[in-house]
Parts: C-alpha cells; sequence; structure tokens
C-alpha cells in the first residue's frame, strides 16, 4: 500500500516535472518566435498628411494594445509603416515592397480612397486580405478580401444625404431651399452628385448647384453666388480646409447661412474657426455615450487625447476618423484570433461569415461589396466640440440639432 | 443672369485676389528677369514666412502688421545667403530650378515637422473688419494685401527707372560682363536682388497668413498660376505680374459667375496660351 503511494507520488513528481519543462520550453519557443509582421502606408507627407497623423496614432495605440495583451496568437506584433506621400501611386509600389521585399504577414489598409484602391489592387494581385479604415466609394470596391471599417453602406451617396436631409426635416423652420456646392475631389463629389437626386425626393428645391476644383483659392466668388441664390440651407460637398475657407469668404461678404451641411470637413479646423459653429456632418463616432460604451472606446479615447496632445492635433478627440481606424486594427485583431491563423482565406472567410465587436459598433462585411450597415449618423459642430445629434438614441446627452 | 452686385462682389473678390498673385509673383519674376533663376524655393519662403507670421501672432500676441515689418530684413538674409551659395558652386540657371525646387520640399518638411502636417488658420481681428461700400464688401486683409501689392510694384518701378541703382540692375541682366567692366559691383548687386526678391516673399507670406488657412503642401498648388502671372505680366517687370495679377483674378471670378468655379484654374493658362500664339515675342 505505502510502495503503491510511493510509486503515485513518483508518478505524480515526474509528469508535474514534465509538465513545467513542457511549459518552460513552450515559453521560450513563443518567446523565439518572430514578430507577426504587419505592413500599410499612410499618407504622412502630402495633402493628406494631416488626417494621416490621425490613423499613425490610432494604429500605434492598436499595436500597443496588441503586444500588451501577449501579441497575436502568441506572436509580437510589429507594424511595418511606410508613407505613401498622399500618392495613391506610390502607395500601389510600396504595397509591393511590402509583400515582395518586406515579406509582411498582414496588410492593412493605407488611408484615403485614392490610395486605398491602389492597396486593394496589389493585395487582390497577391490574393492578401485588405482591412481598411477609409474608404469613400463603395462601389468601386470590388475585391473579395477587401473589408471596409468606413461603415457607410453600399450606397452612400444616397444613404448619407438622406440622414441629413431627415435630421434639418426635425427642426422648426425646415428649409425648403438648397444650394449644393462641391468640391471635385472624388470620394465627395459623387455624394454630391447622389444629394441632388435625393434633395429632390425629399422636396427640397434646387436653387444653385455649383463645383470648384481640389485646391480651389478664391471661395469670395463661390460665397457671394450662395449669397445671391438665398437658399435655406447650404450643402457643402467639402474635404479638408475648404468648408471653412467658404465660410470664412461668406462671413467676408457679412453672410452666415442658417443651416450648412458637410461631408468630410477638417474636425479640428472647424472646431477652431468660430464661423462654423453649427456645422452639420456625418458621423459614426463622437465621444460621448452610446459611443464610448462600444468596445475598448473609453480606453482608446483616453490613450488618443494623451498621443494626440503629444503629437499637437489641433483637434485631440476621437471622431470617425480615429474610431475607424482603430476599428480596423480591432477587426484583424477579432479574426486572426477566432481563427487561429494568418492564412489570408481563413481570414477573409470568417469575416465574411461572422460580426466584429470595435469602438466604431458592430460590424458586418456580408452585404454588397462587403459593406455592411451604414453606421453613419448626423453630429453638429456645437461650442467648438462636435457631438452626435441625430437621431435621438444616439444624440449625446442633452443635445439637439440647434440652428440659428 | 447674375445680379449686378453678384458681378461686382465677384470683380472686386477676383482684383484683390489678383494683387496677392501679382504679390508673389513679383519677387518670382524680378529673379527670373535679372539672375536668370527660375526660384521655385520662392513659394516656400512665402509659406515659411506665413508659418513664422502664424508663431508669432499665436504664441507671441504680436500684431500681425508688425510682422510686415519684422521678416523682410530677414528674409532678405535668406535670399543674399541663397545666392551666394548659387553663385559660389557656379550652379547653371538649370541646375539652380532643381536646387531651389529641392529646398522647397525640405521647407516643407521642416513646416511640416515644427506646425505638423494639419491646417493651421491664423486668427486675428482683421480677419473680420471689412467696408462696405453700396453693398459691397472689402474684407481689410485681402484689400491690404492689395494696397501693400500696388505699393511695391510702385516702389520697384521708381527703383528701376529712376536711380542709378536701377540703371546698374538693368545693366547687369542685360550684359553682365560688360556692366562689370563698366565697374559695376555686378556680384553685390545680385546679391542684393536676390534678397529683396526673397524679402517680397517673406512680405506675401504675411499677407497670405492673414487671409488663407495654411497647409505646408498648399505651396505647391500656388506654382502654376503666379508662373503664370510672371509670364503674362513679363519677366522682370515691376507693374507687369500685378497687372496680370488682376487680369487672371478677375477672368477667374467672372468664369465663376457666369459659368462654375470648376472652369476657373482653366482661364490663367487659356489667357497664357492665347498670349504665346498670338504675341509670341512679349513672353
Amino acid at each position: 500500500m505505502i510502495q503503491t503511494k510511493r510509486v503515485w507520488l513518483k508518478n505524480s513528481l515526474m509528469i508535474g516535472l514534465l509538465g513545467l519543462v513542457a511549459i518552460g520550453i513552450n515559453v521560450q519557443a513563443q518567446q523565439s518566435k518572430a514578430p507577426i509582421k504587419i505592413g500599410s502606408t499612410i499618407a504622412l507627407t502630402g495633402p493628406l498628411a494631416a488626417t494621416g497623423i490621425v490613423h499613425k496614432i490610432a494604429g500605434e495605440i492598436a499595436i500597443e494594445d496588441m503586444n500588451k495583451r501577449g501579441g497575436l496568437l502568441g506572436r509580437k506584433v510589429e507594424w511595418i509603416l511606410k508613407d505613401d506621400q498622399s500618392k495613391p501611386d506610390v502607395a500601389r509600389t510600396l504595397y509591393e515592397q511590402l509583400i515582395t521585399s518586406d515579406k509582411v504577414d498582414l496588410l492593412m489598409g493605407p488611408y484615403a480612397t485614392g490610395a486605398i484602391l491602389s492597396a486593394m489592387g496589389v493585395a487582390q494581385r497577391y490574393d492578401k486580405v485588405l482591412i481598411h479604415h477609409t474608404f469613400g466609394i463603395p462601389n468601386q470596391a470590388k475585391y473579395d478580401k477587401q473589408f471596409p471599417t468606413w461603415a457607410l453602406g453600399p450606397r452612400p451617396e444616397n444613404t448619407s444625404p438622406s440622414i441629413l436631409f431627415e435630421a434639418v426635416a426635425t427642426l422648426p423652420n425646415p428649409p425648403k431651399t438648397i444650394a449644393i456646392v462641391t468640391s471635385k475631389f472624388p470620394s465627395i463629389y459623387f455624394m454630391s452628385v447622389g444629394a441632388r437626386e435625393v434633395a429632390k425626393t425629399k422636396g427640397l428645391k434646387e436653387v444653385l448647384y455649383l463645383e470648384w476644383d481640389f485646391g480651389n483659392k478664391d471661395f469670395g466668388t463661390i460665397a457671394a453666388r450662395v449669397k445671391d441664390a438665398k437658399p435655406d440651407m447650404v450643402w457643402i460637398g467639402d474635404i479638408g480646409a475648404e468648408g471653412v475657407q467658404l465660410l470664412e469668404a461668406m462671413k467676408k461678404i457679412d453672410y452666415s447661412p442658417r443651416i450648412h451641411t458637410h461631408i468630410y470637413p477638417s474636425p479640428g479646423l472647424m472646431a477652431q474657426a468660430p464661423e462654423a459653429d453649427g456645422a452639420i456632418a456625418i458621423s459614426l463616432f463622437q465621444e460621448h455615450p452610446p459611443y464610448t460604451s462600444n468596445k475598448g472606446a473609453a480606453e482608446f479615447v483616453r490613450k488618443f487625447h494623451e498621443k494626440a496632445q503629444a503629437a499637437g492635433l489641433p483637434y485631440p478627440l476621437v471622431e470617425v476618423q480615429a474610431a475607424t481606424s482603430y476599428s480596423a486594427w480591432q477587426t484583424l485583431e477579432a479574426a486572426v484570433i477566432a481563427t487561429k491563423s494568418f492564412d489570408d482565406a481563413t481570414i477573409a472567410k470568417w469575416l465574411k461569415a461572422n460580426k466584429v465587436d470595435t469602438v466604431s459598433g458592430k460590424l458586418r462585411w456580408d452585404g454588397e461589396n462587403n459593406y455592411g450597415d451604414d453606421l453613419m449618423r448626423v453630429a453638429q459642430l456645437q461650442n467648438r466640440k462636435w457631438v452626435m445629434v441625430y437621431p435621438k438614441n444616439v444624440a449625446a446627452p442633452g443635445v439637439k440639432l440647434e440652428v440659428k | 443672369m447674375p445680379s449686378l452686385n453678384l458681378l461686382i462682389q465677384s470683380a472686386v473678390s477676383g482684383v484683390l485676389l489678383g494683387g496677392l498673385y501679382g504679390l508673389i509673383g513679383l519677387g518670382l519674376g524680378l529673379s527670373w528677369g535679372f539672375l536668370g533663376q527660375i526660384n521655385l524655393s520662392h513659394f516656400a519662403f512665402v509659406f515659411l514666412s506665413a508659418y513664422l507670421s502664424f508663431e508669432l501672432v499665436t504664441k507671441l500676441g504680436i500684431d500681425p502688421l508688425i510682422c510686415l515689418v519684422i521678416f523682410p530684413p530677414i528674409f532678405f538674409i535668406i535670399g543674399v545667403a541663397l545666392h551666394w551659395l548659387i553663385r559660389r558652386f557656379q550652379i547653371t540657371p538649370f541646375n539652380s530650378l532643381l536646387l531651389t525646387f529641392g529646398l522647397t520640399v525640405i521647407v516643407e518638411a521642416f513646416i511640416q515637422w515644427i506646425w505638423t502636417a494639419d491646417f493651421v488658420k491664423l486668427q486675428t481681428s482683421y480677419g473680420d473688419k471689412k467696408a462696405e461700400v453700396f453693398g459691397i464688401y472689402l474684407p481689410f486683409a485681402e484689400t491690404m494685401g492689395f494696397l501693400i501689392a500696388i505699393l511695391v510694384a510702385v516702389m520697384v518701378h521708381v527703383v528701376m527707372k529712376y536711380t542709378d541703382l536701377g540703371k546698374a540692375v538693368r545693366a547687369i541682366a542685360q550684359d553682365p560682363k560688360m556692366a562689370t567692366a563698366f565697374g559695376i559691383p555686378q556680384k553685390r548687386i545680385s546679391l542684393g536682388i536676390a534678397g529683396v526678391c526673397t524679402a517680397l516673399a517673406g512680405l506675401a507670406g504675411v499677407c497670405l497668413a492673414m487671409i488663407y488657412t495654411l497647409n505646408p503642401s498648399q505651396m505647391y498648388t500656388w506654382i502654376g498660376v503666379v508662373f503664370a502671372v510672371v509670364m503674362l505680366g513679363g519677366l522682370g517687370s515691376s507693374f507687369g505680374p500685378l497687372i496680370a495679377g488682376i487680369v487672371i483674378g478677375v477672368s477667374e471670378a467672372i468664369t465663376m459667375v457666369f459659368i462654375n468655379p470648376s472652369w476657373a484654374p482653366i482661364v490663367s493658362f487659356s489667357l497664357l496660351i492665347a498670349l504665346l500664339l498670338f504675341r509670341p515675342g512679349k513672353l
């Protein structure tokens, strides 16, 4: 009996020791594993760099967070980031390099529609998954292994103007006439063209339609034409500083539109410009409930503030750009963990069949061109801060759409 | 049919913008005409001056009008130093184009490093000031920029036409060797011209900062139209760039009124091509 007990103890000890050795070997093996390389470009210089820096910060936070959690499938994550200089052709070359020369394991999308379209072509050639965060023309996203986190649905040229017009229709004195003025920047222009059609269906009479080239310098004449047309609301199809430049030009001729909507304005510049207060735009994230309850949002917001302030960003708050960027990284991490694989085909198959919880909300990719729900809602600049105002279920507590 | 008020307001907007085109183009044209240098870094210096104005006004609370006095002498020294380098290494006019383009890229990177690539806007009380004359608005900053452009053009004209220095500059431009043989200090004068041209860039930068939202890469969007202004106005001409600037500015504005703003950029180059076709000797 005693001998049996001794044998049992001896065996247990041996098994325990073996187990410890095995764990040790496993840990050592994992530590010695090469890091998983994720490659991408961002516009760090050139005209898109102002927003590119937001995506760089969001990506850095995501990488730090992943590595704190032990990396991906036990391997540290290394982000190989290159500067595409805001040029789609440079992005194309750099994505080729990332795959063939840097031999990255996974790809992440660049910033802005043109660069993403270039990267998509390369990803398709090498059959790689491309999760991307800022693609503005869904009907151009034909590659079946591309997955957007800029959740504007498959038909933003209809849905985005629709929700904006629905929002302004709730005002006590809703607009009856509209001036549509727009940049010819690709991802903006098609939305403004869509807005013309949607405006008709909403009973808004178009009193002026103007287009300008990206890089236009004289907004004085455009402002004068808008003033002359006397619209109830102005649809400003703008990107970057264009919206603020137009509003400044309007102020200089003593005109201030009662209602003005924007597409992709520079959030920081808008927040700094007094004449931009009251600006209305589409968005899928602002720093207040219910958005801050989304998965990882509160923590991301805190970290983003720190890094954005250190980088000297004029608007160090999380809004749509930062949120969709971080969501892309969350999506990649979720897919790798769920499939326990770095294989592109496996990840793509999983993403098409599953939803992912992100700071932007629940995302899915089972619709047309891998687009899912349209999560864009209506935000307004109030007292120099962007807040959601429409619909009520996402509006910031105690806040509603206001006009002069 | 646009209203009369709209037409006049647009024309005024075009004239004021044309003044800025002329102010930026004047320094470029003088450098091209008298030194034979196509100085692309002129645009970089305009933007550097604009960002320095932004810094001084925003951080130190200095009145932007004081920047108009501070920056031209600083940029004069920069211009002299750059030209000294070009002369020292005997850089040819074509190579100076490459050199100054490289310098532009470096200055852009420097601006981006210091002030980030994000948009910045110089917010001053002058931004809200405007005068109303029979329902037509004259914004203070734009009007001031236009008046400075006229003043500078007049000063350059007077110096070039009525002073010994002006005669010496013109002699150097025509035949540098002969001018030197007659005792004209060619080196000193060409350094001075380069300094003045860059000082004008510094002056234009302050005006630009008071009017526009700034972004480092925007410096490239000015190159096409300002080159058209310089070529239409004539290389080395004092009033030419200002007049050409106004012509282009007003033509663009009227195009915006009658057709569409997206057609405006075509105007400056159409005018340039027309001039090349019908009056080729004038360029």
